[in-house]
């Protein structure tokens, strides 16, 4: 099956996962909009309109087209379309990520790489009880344990939410992202308050891909590190440092790749939870504060939109590991 | 005297395990049992992994009898939010409730429902696997297809869209978890079973006239339950996890339940100046699904033959 199929087929899967839980859902959609005590005409003429009298591939397809068109229908909460609603929140679930994402990567691939080549040291016990703790422990707690720490105890950074009152409404948005809005409009004093939120959670996420990240490298290094052209080079007389820096990670990237991929991924899942704690308003807080007040067109919309973004990295990691790597080429 | 009676008979038993001509297919598979134990037993970590287990499975039984304190019902005008001293040592959280009563009733929740992930995921991804694998040709071209398909959905999103719909509670967490938890057993299976199809028994068995049914079922997945059984293990912590992470937003036990995900979530109102209320319940998550962890490490390296890491 080619690569499209695939995708294709995917999506629909969630879309009919979620289509079909919208449909068990135990709250009845037409009595959430005419209430319990209309008579029976009203109730069969709303459930007419809503097009629930028609079999379920019928609206299986109408639920088809209106997604594809970007309509989620609308929010019971805001009031407003969940498209909207998502639009707004998203870039800072977007930014929180990327910083993550950013610190896990960058510090977790030279760790491994590091535990590789001194395989049994110092660093390589770290990195092994780094990953064993970020396996094991709830993302929220050690967030919560980290503002506890870092902002009621220490004072080193802000607490919950993106930034100040006090600045909110001096930064006009134009891409979403604070630190690059702030930067662009030249308001330092808003950009390091705004970092100042950003770093905890950011490290926090940041710790938790490092933790896979780092140690997916040291086995990708390892065995690279055991190929014969490392021998090879060794043999050529190549230094240390130029082996492994320029030959052995350069094959070790390509599933490295892939790794980064789905931690990033990961990451966006695992909003749902950091957001909560942070009291962060991005799309994670959008749909647990929907899950809290029955909002079922919100929680779906975003669960859609998060899926889709999870299921395309997915994807996307599997296409790129076939073009990085000359061997699974079929030309 | 009695002790060189007792070691030399030891001797014998360990000799008798150990045999490389094992007299009954019992001394075999108790010899094969004792080898793999002796892998493990020497991993000092998974050992550790496995006492905590264990210390958690008796700490859910006597749950009654161990908590110095009821789990529901706590003194509002003595014992309100009490740092952690002598007679509370995990201190009281905002109903006047003791924090270590409460954590030590939850292990029971914990434990119930890790089981029971497990006993509906495990079987799904078993059938799955090797079905798809035994049958070959569409079937498990379309089995496949699915399990990709699952594999690729965020779990923890789907989970709480599927509560959200079923209305929170234990059972539907419960529901909602292994519903997305069994691709990966079925994709183990898959692999096992197509290395066991183009076994010689498998062929003798055709030849008396099994029945497909029959040779999946008492064929080939008896021979497919320890590897994925060590995979459930090695899971147990992501479930556990999970759980909390739905405990924590409402969506798992209900108040007053002292399901550990949700005393995080209580204690996270007064996290800043009752840092404890929260504190205890986390590290009680922590420690548990480190111990599911190291034990599952501890038994893959047991229960590989081929021994490499």
């Amino acid at each position: 099956m080619n690569f499209l199929g695939v995708i294709l087929l995917t999506y629909l899967g969630l879309l009919a996962v979620t289509f079909f839980i919208g449909r068990v859902m135990p709250i009845d959609p037409v009595l959430a909009i005419v209430g319990d005590r209309a008579p029976e005409h009203v109730v069969q003429r709303v459930r007419e309109e809503l097009g629930l009298n028609k079999p379920l591939y019928t609206q299986f397809g109408i639920y088809l087209k209106k997604v594809a068109q970007g309509d989620f229908g609308t929010s019971v909460l805001t009031s407003n379309p969940v498209m909207t609603d998502i639009k707004r929140t998203f870039p800072a679930t977007i930014e929180l990520a990327t910083l993550g994402i950013i610190i896990g990567a960058g510090l977790g691939i030279p760790l491994g790489v590091w535990a590789a080549v001194r395989r049994g040291g110092m660093v390589d016990q770290i990195v092994r009880v780094m990953g064993l703790i970020g396996y094991s422990v709830p993302i929220f707690w050690l967030g919560l344990m980290g503002l506890v720490l870092f902002y009621a105890k220490l004072d080193w950074v802000a607490g919950p939410g993106r930034i100040d009152v006090a600045y909110e409404y001096s930064v006009t948005l134009e891409t979403g992202f604070l630190l690059l809005d702030t930067a662009r409009q030249g308001q330092w004093d808003a950009f390091r308050n705004v970092l100042s939120h950003l770093i905890l959670p950011a490290s926090l996420l940041g710790y938790f891909s490092l933790a896979y990240i780092s140690r997916m490298t040291r086995s990708f290094m390892l065995s690279e590190l055991a190929q014969e052209y490392v021998i090879a080079a060794r043999a050529k007389g190549l230094s240390e440092t130029r082996i492994i820096w320029r030959h052995a990670l350069r094959n070790a990237m390509v599933p490295l790749v892939t790794v980064v991929a789905l931690s990033y991924a990961g990451l966006l899942e695992g909003s749902v939870l950091t957001e909560t704690v942070f009291a962060w308003p991005g799309l994670g807080l959008y749909i647990t504060n929907s899950l809290q007040n029955a909002d079922m067109n919100a929680v779906l919309g975003g669960t859609i939109v998060v899926g889709s973004i999870f299921i395309g990295l997915n994807l996307l990691s599997d296409l790129l590991y076939k073009l990085l790597d000359p061997r699974t080429r079929t030309r | 005297m009695n002790s060189t009676d007792a070691s030399a008979r030891k001797e014998s038993l360990h000799d008798w395990l150990m045999s490389e001509r094992p007299h009954s297919r019992r001394q075999a598979s108790l010899g094969r049992a004792y080898g793999a134990w002796r892998t493990f037993a020497r991993n000092r970590l998974a050992m550790l992994g496995l006492t905590i287990v264990v210390l958690l499975v008796l700490v859910a039984i006597f749950a009654d009898q161990l908590a110095p304190y009821s789990p529901y019902i706590g003194d509002l005008r003595t014992t309100r939010l009490l740092p952690p001293s002598a007679a509370h040592w995990f201190g009281t959280d905002d109903q006047g409730r003791d924090i270590l009563s409460r954590i030590i009733h939850g292990s029971r929740i914990t434990l119930y429902v890790v089981a029971l992930v497990a006993v509906l995921a495990a079987p799904i991804g078993l059938i799955v696997g090797t079905v798809a694998g035994y049958a070959g040709g569409w079937l498990d071209a379309a089995l496949m297809r699915i399990t990709d398909i699952f594999l690729a959905f965020p779990r923890l999103i789907l989970a709480l869209a599927f509560v959200a719909a079923l209305g929170p509670g234990i059972e539907n967490a419960v529901i909602a978890i292994a519903i997305t938890s069994w691709p990966p057993y079925a994709r183990i299976a898959r692999a096992e079973t197509l290395t066991i199809r183009q076994a010689d028994y498998i062929a003798a068995v055709q030849l008396i006239g099994a029945s497909p049914w029959r040779i999946v079922l008492r064929h080939i997945m008896p021979l497919c339950v320890p590897s994925v059984i060590v995979r459930v293990t090695l899971d147990m912590a992501g479930i556990i996890l999970t759980r909390a992470g739905l405990g924590f937003l409402g969506l798992g036990a209900q108040p007053p339940m002292p399901e550990w995900g949700a005393l995080i979530a209580n204690g996270r109102l007064y996290v800043l100046d009752q840092w404890w209320v929260a504190a205890a319940p986390g590290a009680a998550i922590f420690v548990v699904s480190l111990a599911f962890n190291l034990l599952g490490d501890g038994l893959r390296d047991a229960l590989d033959p081929k021994g490499v890491k």
